[in-house]
């Protein structure tokens, strides 16, 4: 496979086994393009940038707004102005959450999440809860493990409703949220729709205007971009009107001691000397993907998909935590082996040279409703073979075999 | 030779005074709330020697193993022997190297036992 060249890390061995990263869900790894950029940048264009008048600092400043415009592209966003760099999907969140705490929302309103979110698009809320007194309500997932839309339709029509925060797809159960859907219905309502992409952005075609979103954020570093690098969108009107939230440098049009005025989007919600080698890695990681194309990403990762759960469909001592149904599904496996703890599971694996992560992946709570303590989960990548899914199932069942 | 090495898996299997002590004076029960290790000890004391101990728990095999094999170990100890135990001694006793990444996992059942018994100590105070 051409592509997997790419990636350096993976031809590395542990204990001298030749590395099967399966754990996508929580970074992926980086092309050597991304590497290379970051390296120049610190090489030869290391400089602040929108700051002072010189020669490095342009070069700087010219391709950490040419990476802005590769987002633009990437998610087809209406203006360049829209994408907010971030640090991380977690910022993203925590951003949008206190500028519509601090702008538009009251005691009581309620925001509705669903039961599968992230740890990141729970807290801010829970945190807004506690200073302002709004309230969250929670999409339940069915037993199918899909969200319950009859469900959805009756909690957004309550009038008290202000915001949908909802992931795209569940970095556990693998399942793709019908958010086309979900906003449409809060378009109806007057809702504000917020995605977390974090775990489809490296999976799957994002489209802002088509999907008519209010905001999306999403990691940089989970789409073989640097950590420490992410993007929150927003329409330029809401972002307007909302206030700034972080202030510093590079946000602020003037100071003085006794007051400010904030700057033009989107330096209005970039306060601070920002990430730019990491900002110019992510531009270059998205074109990366672009010049392969979501076609083939997803031709792959069907492939691995459907191989994987037929594979592990015929091990009678693994209980799958998602559908196996693959229609609206990631490559992200999440499961449990009858007798054998997830965290030794993943240190046995380890040692084989196969990279997984157990845990709850920050998502506890709906670890806590399905009434397991942690999973082991499998998160695979259009670079990942069916080759390594055999040596992983294996491995799995010689593993098991120690504990029975 | 590794963590998973014939004894771990032996006391993970069949873990040595697995249960509970009736009218034990020590009821105490920690958990590693990250990935829902949980352990639990009953503990009889005469005259600060531990003259019975038991535990119940789920969890990893490190987290289970050491438990039972350290309950094995302070049968019979003082309780300001068993207060003063170390992670090293943990280590001798599990007679494979830990890594950091199970280190939590490891020394939970020491926590529960000492700070079971420091809460009887606190008690009496």
């Amino acid at each position: 496979m051409q592509i997997r060249k790419n990636f350096p890390l993976l031809k590395n061995k542990i204990s001298n086994k030749q590395i099967i990263y399966f754990d996508n869900s929580a970074t992926t790894q980086k092309p050597q393009i991304v590497i290379d950029a970051v390296t120049d940048f610190y090489e030869n264009k290391n400089s602040n940038v929108h700051r002072s008048i010189n020669p490095l600092a342009e070069i700087a400043t010219r391709e950490y707004e040419a990476a802005r415009i590769a987002v633009r592209k990437f998610i087809n966003a209406k203006k360049n102005n829209e994408i907010i760099f971030t640090s991380g999907a977690t910022d993203g969140l925590n951003l949008v959450a206190n500028i519509l705490g601090k702008g538009v929302l009251k005691k009581d309103d309620v925001i509705v999440l669903s039961m599968a979110e992230h740890h990141a698009n729970i807290i801010p809320w829970l945190m807004l809860k506690e200073a302002i007194g709004i309230k969250l309500e929670y999409i339940q997932i069915q037993k199918n493990y899909r969200l319950d839309i009859g469900q959805v339709k009756r909690i957004l029509n309550n009038k008290k409703v202000r915001v949908l925060s909802i992931q795209h797809a569940s970095n556990v159960l693998g399942i793709i949220n019908p958010i086309k859907d979900l906003i449409n219905i809060c378009k109806k309502n007057n809702i504000i729709s917020i995605i977390d992409a974090a775990a489809s952005i490296a999976h799957t075609k994002i489209n802002v205007q088509s999907l008519d979103c209010d905001f999306l954020v999403f990691s940089g570093h989970k789409i073989f971009a640097p950590t420490g690098v992410g993007v929150l969108y927003g329409k330029e009107d809401l972002l307007n009107r909302l206030p700034a939230w972080k202030g510093g440098g590079d946000m602020i049009r003037e100071v003085s001691f006794e007051g400010f005025s904030v700057a033009e989007l989107p330096y209005k919600f970039e306060a601070g000397t920002p990430h730019i080698a990491g900002v110019i890695g992510l531009g270059r990681a998205l074109e990366f993907l672009e010049s392969m194309g979501f076609k083939y990403i997803k031709q792959q990762e069907l492939i691995l998909t459907r191989y994987f759960l037929k594979a592990i469909s015929k091990l009678n001592f693994i209980d799958l935590v998602g559908p196996f149904n693959i229609q609206d599904r990631l490559p992200i496996f999440s499961f449990s082996v009858q007798g054998v703890h997830p965290h030794d599971i993943a240190d046995l694996l380890g040692e084989r040279g196969i990279i997984t992560r157990a845990g709850h992946h920050c998502v506890q709570p709906l670890h806590d409703k399905l009434s397991l303590p942690a999973t082991l989960r499998a998160s695979l990548s259009f670079y990942n073979t069916t080759e390594e899914i055999d040596i992983f199932v294996k491995e799995i069942i010689k593993i098991h075999k120690m504990f029975i | 030779m590794n963590i998973y090495a014939q004894n771990i898996l032996d006391h993970y299997k069949t873990p040595r005074n697995f249960g509970s002590i009736s009218g034990a004076q020590i009821k105490h029960s920690e958990a590693n709330y990250s990935c829902g290790d949980k352990l639990s000890v009953d503990i009889k004391l005469e005259a600060d020697v531990v003259s019975d101990i038991k535990f119940k728990g789920t969890g990893c095999a490190i987290s289970q193993a050491a438990m039972s094999i350290l309950t094995e170990d302070v049968m019979g100890k003082t309780k300001k022997y068993i207060l003063n135990l170390k992670f090293d001694y943990l280590q001798k006793l599990l007679g494979v190297p830990v890594s950091e990444s199970r280190y939590k996992c490891a020394v939970l059942g020491l926590m529960t036992i000492q700070n079971a018994l420091k809460m009887k100590g606190n008690k009496k105070n």
